[in-house]
């Protein structure tokens, strides 16, 4: 039964966390609005990492939300970092910060010391981004295989990870392989010989990149870690997603909510008609679940260390079944109560459908974790 | 957590817990009254009654002078936590407790108050709700039971229906119109003395079998004029107050339903399942897993939106999931008992077989009482999400 109770406060967003969305709620909506979306995706730009970017959410300090103090972060930890993507999920910001807090937090649990001063201090500063080549649902999605021999100094790895999100351009990636019976976390430089990246344009607008490896090699320190830093990784991966994803279903609802009052059929705005209210409101539950159900699951991320117990494990697949199902019912509901105009290209809610989309079916689909509560639960 | 007052408090609880709470009463919370029966008087309980009444435990949160213990909202969840973690409960439930008494505290005058809380607190008086008419149901404003004002007292005349525990209860709050010719600023808040002459009480059986509503009939029933709450005509806005108590009230209930028998181990007793215990029908083993989330979240939910006060509207909101969720574990579990479920009485099924089929068809109540589904949704569309009109 472990896991299953519920603790007083756990859906609650703790002072720093609420300061912080504030603070990148107001930045991204001056600064990176969803027109600023859209302009780069009619610029045909998919790649997503580019400097200047980069450097920007470095100069507020979000790039080191995950990176220890004494490496040139802020530590924070993942309640910050959801929070943060929550509040640019919002605005479809788009940007490598999950990777980079994910391959943080890996680095900083798996890495040597030496690993730790070469890798994290430019990842907090912005001048590294970094991406996770780590299978995303394993018995669900087939995202590829890669094999780690051992060798006589060192590993080498073969084989190919495509969908990996922040891949082009980055600098490092964290890559998941098998090594013999269990699976295992490798950290691989983005420059290193026999690694190609190959752009795989989405539905979203961004490409979510193929990684080929062909007899990488790689010293023993490599290796960061066995299957339950990889199971962790993923679970941190998701939960960040799903944060993401409530500030699109946030936002999304809000303006749904709006146009309801505003357009106006039969001589009066078309939110006064019960059957569009009741709609509405099942839409808006769903979506007030979720906030405290991410909350929830960002702190059972910061409350524990690898192996993760069956309550972070929960918590996980909670936000991220719940997440799906949520995006899910909003992308088809704030298209139907927008009517034509939602159908356009011109108008942002196909941008929200169409991100929230690709989201729900990285790391694990709701079926893919009510299958997994299920197992964990034990039946 | 680490507050040392906070441990300190629960080690209290603890060593009184091992003095007062009677081990042959551990998990029985029953015996407190359900829908279906009132609170158990065997001497045992009543005794455990006495003492929990005694430290102002049964209303932890309500002031000591009216029988509760004052405690602040992060000492009564401590009480909660530690009554649970030794297996016991609270021996006081019901519509004092959960309804008509945060509304008198909010609105009722001082003599009201000292009267009628004390003997909320120490189990001694029940209470039933006279909302409910025949023509009045989700159009509750249009309700017709008359009270006249003569003098020192009013004279009240009608019926009043699904008056839950009616057969048990002492005291009944009523919605009453003093005044035709306005609809909401007509009604007023009555509180009625159920063993006055005139009073009639009548169960209802249900599809479930059981009777826990009542018609309740006044004839020309005289209730002293001390016993309005609130300004005469005063009554829809303090009837309104009193449904987010009840709201609050059906959502938390769901919470502790929860506790009782795991839907997996069901399934594992009448449905085929592998040797590691893993549901062979994976529809269902989908379905209990939906139900188990879904339950974890509103679980973490209401928890925050408890801290939330600025959104009395949240109410609705719980009170809808809360409902569903009841509504959907009995549906699961009618499912996989299927006719092992289904048995209408008799010896040839198991106690808590009957009881699945009962507390499936009971369950079809949840999502009308309180407000109906519907209701609920009027109430958010208009108050939270500022949508017009006039949806009914």
């Amino acid at each position: 039964m472990t896991g299953v109770q519920v603790a007083t406060g756990e859906g609650r967003p703790g002072a720093d966390a609420v300061t912080l969305a504030d603070m990148v709620r107001q930045w991204a909506a001056r600064e990176s609005p969803v027109a600023a979306f859209r302009a780069r995706r009619d610029a045909g730009v998919s790649a997503v990492v580019d400097r200047a970017s980069l450097a920007a959410l470095a100069d507020l300090g979000w790039t080191g939300i995950a990176v220890p103090e004494a490496h040139g972060g802020s530590g924070l930890g993942f309640e910050a970092a959801g929070m943060t993507l929550l509040e640019l999920g919002r605005n479809l910001t788009i940007s490598p910060l999950a990777s980079i807090a994910c391959a943080a937090w890996a680095i900083d649990r798996g890495g040597s010391p030496a690993q730790r001063d070469r890798w994290l201090p430019p990842i907090a500063a912005g001048g590294t981004s970094a991406a996770l080549a780590v299978a995303q649902a394993p018995g669900q999605l087939d995202d590829g295989e890669i094999v780690a021999t051992r060798q006589a100094d060192g590993w080498r790895l073969d084989g190919t990870r495509r969908f990996v999100a922040d891949g082009d351009g980055a600098g490092l990636f964290l890559i998941s392989a098998d090594c013999g019976e269990d699976s295992a976390l490798f950290l691989v430089p983005g420059m290193t010989d026999g690694l190609v990246v190959r752009s795989r344009a989405m539905l979203d607008s961004l490409s979510h990149a193929d990684i080929v490896l062909e007899g990488v090699a790689l010293p023993d320190e490599a290796k960061l870690g066995g299957a339950d830093l990889v199971d962790a990784l993923r679970d941190r991966a998701c939960v960040l997603a799903s944060a993401e994803m409530l500030g699109i279903a946030e936002e999304g609802f809000a303006r749904t909510l709006d146009y309801l009052k505003t357009r106006v059929q039969f001589g009066e705005p078309i939110g006064n008609f019960q059957a569009l209210q009741h709609r509405a409101v099942a839409l808006f539950e769903a979506v007030e679940m979720l906030r405290p159900v991410v909350v929830a699951a960002l702190k059972a991320m910061d409350g524990t260390e690898p192996p993760d117990g069956d309550m972070a494990r929960l918590r996980a697949s909670l936000a991220k079944a719940a997440a799906g199902d949520t995006l899910h019912l909003l992308g088809r509901e704030m298209i139907q109560m927008h009517g034509g105009i939602g159908m356009t290209d011109e108008h942002d809610a196909g941008l929200f459908a169409k991100r929230g989309a690709v989201l729900e079916a990285m790391w694990g689909n709701a079926a893919f974790h009510r299958d997994r509560f299920a197992t964990l639960r034990g039946y | 957590m680490t507050d040392p007052a906070e441990t300190a408090f629960r080690a209290e609880v603890k060593a009184w817990l091992r003095d007062h709470f009677p081990a042959e009463l551990r998990g029985r919370a029953e015996l407190a009254g359900t829908a279906d029966d009132p609170p158990s008087d065997l001497p045992v309980v009543l005794a455990w009654r006495a003492a929990v009444a005694a430290r102002g435990w049964t209303v932890p949160g309500w002031p000591v002078r009216y029988g509760g213990a004052g405690l602040a909202a992060s000492a009564i969840a401590a009480l909660h936590q530690e009554f649970a973690a030794a297996g016991a409960w609270n021996p006081v439930g019901g519509m004092g407790v959960t309804m008509i008494g945060p509304t008198l505290l909010e609105f009722g005058t001082e003599a009201q108050k000292a009267r009628h809380l004390p003997k909320i607190a120490d189990g001694s008086i029940r209470w039933c709700q006279g909302y409910s008419e025949p023509g009045a149901g989700s159009d509750l404003a249009a309700l017709q039971c008359r009270a006249e004002l003569r003098g020192d007292h009013f004279l009240v005349s009608g019926q009043k229906v699904w008056t839950s525990g009616a057969q048990w209860a002492d005291w009944c709050f009523a919605l009453v119109r003093t005044d035709s010719s306005k609809k909401h600023a007509g009604i007023s808040f009555l509180l009625i003395d159920m063993r006055t002459e005139g009073v009639m009480v009548r169960p209802i059986r249900l599809i479930s079998g059981s009777s826990p509503f009542c018609e309740t009939f006044f004839t020309d029933v005289e209730v002293p004029v001390d016993n309005l709450v609130g300004p005469l005509g005063g009554g829809w806005s303090i009837g309104m107050r009193l449904l987010q108590y009840e709201r609050g009230s059906i959502s938390a209930s769901s919470h502790e339903r929860a506790g009782a028998v795991a839907l997996a181990d069901v399934a594992r007793r009448y449905r085929p399942c592998d040797a590691a215990g893993r549901i062979g029908e994976g529809e269902l083993r989908s379905r209990i897993a939906r139900f188990e989330m879904a339950q974890m979240a509103f679980g973490i939910a209401a928890d925050a939106w408890s801290a939330d006060t600025d959104r009395p509207a949240a109410g609705s909101l719980g009170k809808n999931i809360g409902a569903r969720l009841v509504q959907e574990r009995a549906d699961i579990l009618i499912e996989i008992t299927g006719l092992n479920g289904m048995g209408s009485g008799g010896d040839a099924f198991a106690e808590d077989e009957l009881e699945v089929a009962r507390n499936w068809l009971f369950t079809k109540a949840v999502t009308i009482y309180g407000g109906s589904t519907e209701v609920q949704n009027n109430i958010v569309a208009k108050r939270i999400l500022g949508l017009g009109g006039t949806a009914r």
